[in-house]
């Protein structure tokens, strides 16, 4: 199967590692083998390394090097941040970090709901066997 | 020598040591970390009740936690706990209702006079004898969980909460795990 996601001018990227964890943004210039240039209206205008970022399947249509404004208005004309919310991988991301800060009661309630939730699924099947 | 003061016929073969000055000790109120306060949910990790999640009630002068299961929802009864052996979580209910003044450690104190030197007794070997729990322990636990109970009822899954006993499985990583 061919690549899909390619580094480019216009993609935006999900950057995983370093104090801007968890932002997007998007390549405006290819530094080398293994740096790019990004920007966005949630970081700033910086060299990242390929190894710190992830490609989404979202791109916008800008030119090498566009300005910031250029770049924000484009944002808003692909929809970029709803798209990107719409995803399920920006869903997981939510999902996991939820999970991380819930306290023992709050475990405790997601056993029960849990529970119940596999009694009515087997309820079900057992009608249907 | 004088005639006024004659050496008296009887002197102590040691010299007379000066009183020591007493160095009275002061004792501090016990200190407990900040997220142990009375109203907080905390489990217990050692002991008879170990993984048992109970209401911490106060703080007592030895330094010992004062709690209570409530009795009727997971067996625990007003007990003393030490705070190094138990998981402060971060639930609080709202105890101030619930009047604890008059238990202190004295109330835990056990009885001193039981003679075990009976001839019987001794022959008997080590049987378990029947737990014997008093009238004064059975009235103040009723007192505290009368109160308890309703505070405990007013929060939803709460009591099924304070029922079940904390456990680990698989994937579960307690040092990253919130409490």
């Amino acid at each position: 199967m061919p690549f899909q996601r390619f580094m480019e001018v216009g993609r935006i990227v999900l950057i995983n590692y370093g104090p801007e964890a968890g932002k997007l943004a998007t390549v405006i210039d290819v530094v080398d083998q293994n740096k790019c240039l990004i920007d966005g209206p949630q970081t700033g205008r910086q060299v990242i390394s390929f190894t710190r970022i992830a490609l989404t399947d979202l791109t916008v249509k800008i030119q090498r090097n566009a300005r910031p404004k250029t770049l924000a208005k484009a944002w808003e004309e692909a929809g970029t941040l709803a798209a990107w919310e719409k995803s399920s991988w920006a869903k997981k991301l939510i999902a996991k970090k939820k999970r991380a800060s819930l306290n023992d009661f709050d475990r405790f309630k997601v056993m029960v709901a849990r529970k119940q939730k596999r009694e009515i699924i087997e309820k079900k099947m057992k009608e249907l066997a | 020598m004088t005639a006024a003061t004659k050496t008296p016929r009887y002197y102590p073969a040691e010299d007379a040591k000066p009183a020591k000055k007493v160095h009275l000790v002061k004792q501090n109120p016990p200190r407990i970390r900040k997220s142990i306060t009375p109203g907080t949910v905390v489990i217990i990790l050692a002991g008879r009740f170990r993984g048992k999640r109970v209401v911490c009630l106060k703080l007592l002068e030895s330094g010992l936690l004062l709690v209570s299961g409530p009795y009727k929802i997971n067996g625990v009864p007003l007990r003393r706990v030490n705070p190094a052996y138990v998981i402060a979580t971060s639930t609080k209910i709202d105890v101030s209702q619930v009047d604890v003044s008059s238990i202190t450690d004295e109330f835990f104190s056990r009885d001193k006079d039981e003679k075990k030197e009976g001839e019987q007794e001794f022959f008997a070997g080590d049987a378990p004898k029947p737990a014997v729990v008093s009238e004064q322990r059975k009235a103040e636990q009723k007192k505290v969980d009368d109160v308890l109970l309703k505070i405990v009822g007013s929060t939803e899954m709460l009591e099924g909460y304070l029922a079940a006993r904390f456990t680990l499985s698989s994937n579960d990583k307690p040092h990253n795990m919130k409490f």
